[in-house]
């Protein structure tokens, strides 16, 4: 009976991560099909390989889409971690006045939703002339993620032990020590944490960066969606695009995915 | 405080180093130095040829290069929208649709092309389909130069229908059509494919034209919405009907994509839509290459009944390189482009639809003969001032031409999706897309 139930739950596990993994893989698939073979109503599972999909790609210069998105992405992840560690200790080991009203009062920025404040912001940018910048836009996606990773961030420092601190402190650390030596080696699991979450929030941006860039500074995701095509097939090519900038994600996630459990895990049973 | 300054030194420091990555002194123009287009574009395959052809111009024009940006069409609405009425700067040209051209030239939003046109003969801007010219201009002024226009067609399945021992009318009526269709749908082939995917530029682009030739109209003379008038109501009806009995299953889920690809795969027999899709099923990877037939779109009360689109070229009124903007889309829009399409890419691949001497080149007559000579002539018998029965206050087709409208369009297809798919009776749909309507059209009363 309970090998019964342990060989159900196994399958069941397999179907479900069967049908997650299927879209993607359909879409592996895809990326490698001809147009016709892609969007044919019968699906093919067996077809000839045409990797033109992927050729259309660099012609019309995916890489350079790629860049913007990785130096917006990975600047504003170091920008943010570095705000919020402090933040996040003025929030939790040496805390503030007010800490619930400071709380508050940083998720409040996440009140409103980015269509209503698209237009503010777009003023801002062209009376400064910083629209289709990848400075000006790394900035927006810092001020963007900053109040999640306080907020995630200070769960993480709250599980740090007060007495390993005050020890610290004890033996006259001063608060550089304190900080380095002892609170951020045990928060580790939880910044990357963070800053993973921070880069897949900014390397999937999409409505920002379809209105704040132009030229310079446009991302991968809004060059993903310019193969859709209203009057034709776009399957295949949309399809290379997507695995192409699945890709940077899923190597990062692979490579933090033990830090990642780990880091998710840590704030859950405070 | 020691923690204090340190903080407020490294805030001060990542603003100053992202106002030096961003470069925020603002550009200023020097007249020798070389210029960069940047051109604002959907992704179609004009608009890639026009990409793959610009070294043309360049090498013709030294000093001028070209960026294309190409965007989905929702986004390229929504991010030159924001640029052009902001006056930001940030595109030199823009593609916009006919729908766009007359509101924004009212506006003010874009650079008057009229004197640059007529005044080069060679440019030939009277050589331009007479209605794309007039869907372009407001009192007398264009505003945008079309690099490809379309009409709406009747598209057909030869094989099909020659074995059903049925002959297709050039001039068909929509009980003509609707009959054939019954007769030729099985239960593995829809007998016609019509779009019911909500949106205004999905859904209500063929069924608009219906609802004209039925007699019906979004708007009267006063600005009155008419949604849920009788010949709205028997369009709509007659939609409905015609999907339910000869139409392709989940209609709500078909739009310009889904039915060429039924058709493709001979899964229908007929389809009415965009003439553009004449050439894609004509095209050497298509398995109906040769096996397909063509007529006018259906029609009831009027003479014709196929739309009027164009995607077109514009110049935003801001721009700092006006002069060369209007070198290039002169250039991307003139015969001698459309010989240097012909003559490297292939005559097929030839925009349709923007000029009458495109029909009269011999190689496109004979690469196109099966659907050149009916686009042309669907393109020059539409009338987008008066495409229905009565007058109306706005000069376009298968659109209201308001900025309201893409909402009103999407609010009220997704009513009638709702009573396409047996969620609400045609009758619930179409007095709650009244009401949607007159909120819009009271706006434009005087």
């Amino acid at each position: 009976m309970k090998k019964a139930k342990a060989s159900l739950i196994t399958t069941f596990t397999w179907v479900l991560v069967f049908l997650f993994f299927f879209p993607v893989g359909w879409m592996f698939l895809n990326s490698f099909k001809s147009e016709n073979d892609a969007s044919s109503i019968v699906p093919k599972l067996f077809f000839n390989i045409d990797t033109s999909g992927f050729q259309r790609l660099m012609d019309r210069g995916m890489i350079s889409y790629l860049e913007h998105s990785l130096a917006s992405s990975v600047t504003s992840t170091l920008l943010v971690i570095a705000l919020a560690v402090p933040a996040a200790y003025a929030l939790s080991i040496r805390p503030i006045k007010n800490v619930q009203d400071a709380l508050s009062f940083f998720i409040s920025t996440r009140f409103m939703p980015a269509a209503a404040s698209i237009l503010p912001l777009y003023m801002i940018f062209k009376t400064l002339h910083v629209l289709d910048n990848v400075g000006a836009l790394t900035l927006v996606y810092a001020a963007m993620n900053l109040p999640i990773a306080v907020w995630m961030m200070r769960s993480f420092f709250s599980e740090v032990p007060l007495e390993i601190v005050e020890a610290a402190q004890i033996d006259g650390a001063n608060f550089r020590t304190e900080l380095t030596r002892v609170v951020l080696p045990i928060v580790l699991p939880g910044i990357a944490a963070v800053a993973l979450i921070c880069f897949i929030f900014s390397w999937n941006e999409y409505f920002l960066a379809t209105l704040l860039t132009s030229n310079n500074a446009k991302t991968t995701p809004p060059f993903l969606a310019s193969f859709v095509d209203g009057r034709g097939l776009f399957l295949s090519v949309l399809s290379a695009a997507s695995t192409v900038a699945a890709l940077p994600v899923i190597i990062a996630g692979w490579i933090a995915q033990k830090q990642l459990v780990r880091g998710l895990a840590m704030g859950a049973v405070k | 405080m020691l923690l204090n300054k340190k903080l407020a030194a490294f805030g001060a420091m990542a603003v100053v180093s992202a106002l030096a990555l961003s470069g925020c002194a603002a550009s200023t123009e020097d007249a020798n130095a070389p210029v960069t287009l940047t051109l604002a574009t959907v992704n179609n395959g004009q608009m890639k040829d026009m990409e793959t052809l610009k070294g043309e111009f360049e090498k013709a024009n030294p000093g001028i290069t070209v960026n294309f940006q190409v965007m989905e069409e929702g986004d390229l609405r929504s991010a030159v929208t924001a640029d052009v009425a902001n006056a930001a700067g940030q595109y030199d040209i823009v593609t916009i649709g006919a729908y766009e051209v007359p509101q924004w030239g009212a506006n003010g939003w874009l650079a008057d092309l009229t004197p640059a046109l007529t005044e080069d003969k060679a440019y030939d801007v009277e050589d331009i389909l007479p209605p794309v010219r007039t869907a372009l201009s407001v009192d007398g002024k264009q505003y945008a130069v079309p690099f490809y226009g379309e009409s709406s067609i009747l598209m057909y399945n030869k094989e099909i229908l020659d074995k059903a021992g049925i002959t297709v009318p050039n001039n068909p009526t929509w009980q003509q059509i609707a009959d054939i269709a019954k007769k030729v749908n099985t239960a593995d082939r829809s007998g016609i494919c019509m779009r019911g995917k909500p949106g205004w530029g999905d859904l209500f682009a063929p069924l608009t034209t219906v609802v004209q030739t039925f007699g019906g109209t979004w708007y009267d003379m006063n600005w009155d919405a008419k949604v849920n008038s009788p010949e709205f109501t028997q369009a709509v009806t007659f939609y409905k009907n015609l999907l339910d009995t000869a139409g392709e299953k989940d209609p709500v889920s078909y739009s310009f994509n889904e039915c060429l690809t039924a058709l493709k795969n001979a899964k229908t027999a007929m389809w009415v839509d965009a003439s553009v899709a004449a050439s894609m099923l004509e095209a050497d990877d298509s398995p109906v290459k040769g096996k397909m037939g063509y007529a006018h779109a259906p029609v009831v009360k009027t003479k014709e009944s196929g739309w009027l689109w164009s995607w077109n070229l514009a110049i935003p009124a801001n721009t700092q390189h006006k002069d060369a903007a209007t070198k290039f889309i002169k250039w991307a829009t003139s015969k001698e482009y459309h010989q240097l399409v012909g003559k490297t890419l292939g005559w097929t691949l030839v925009p349709p639809g923007a000029r009458t001497s495109t029909y009269s080149i011999p190689e496109y007559k004979e690469a196109a003969a099966a659907f050149a000579p009916i686009t042309l002539e669907v393109m020059s018998a539409v009338n987008p001032a008066q495409p229905g029965v009565n007058p109306q206050p706005w000069v376009g087709i298968q659109y209201v031409a308001i900025p309201e409208f893409q909402d009103v369009g999407n609010q009220v297809a997704q009513l009638v999706a709702d009573a396409l798919a047996g969620r609400k009776t045609i009758k619930e749909a179409l007095d709650e897309g009244q009401k949607i309507a007159q909120v819009a059209g009271d706006a434009h009363k005087k």
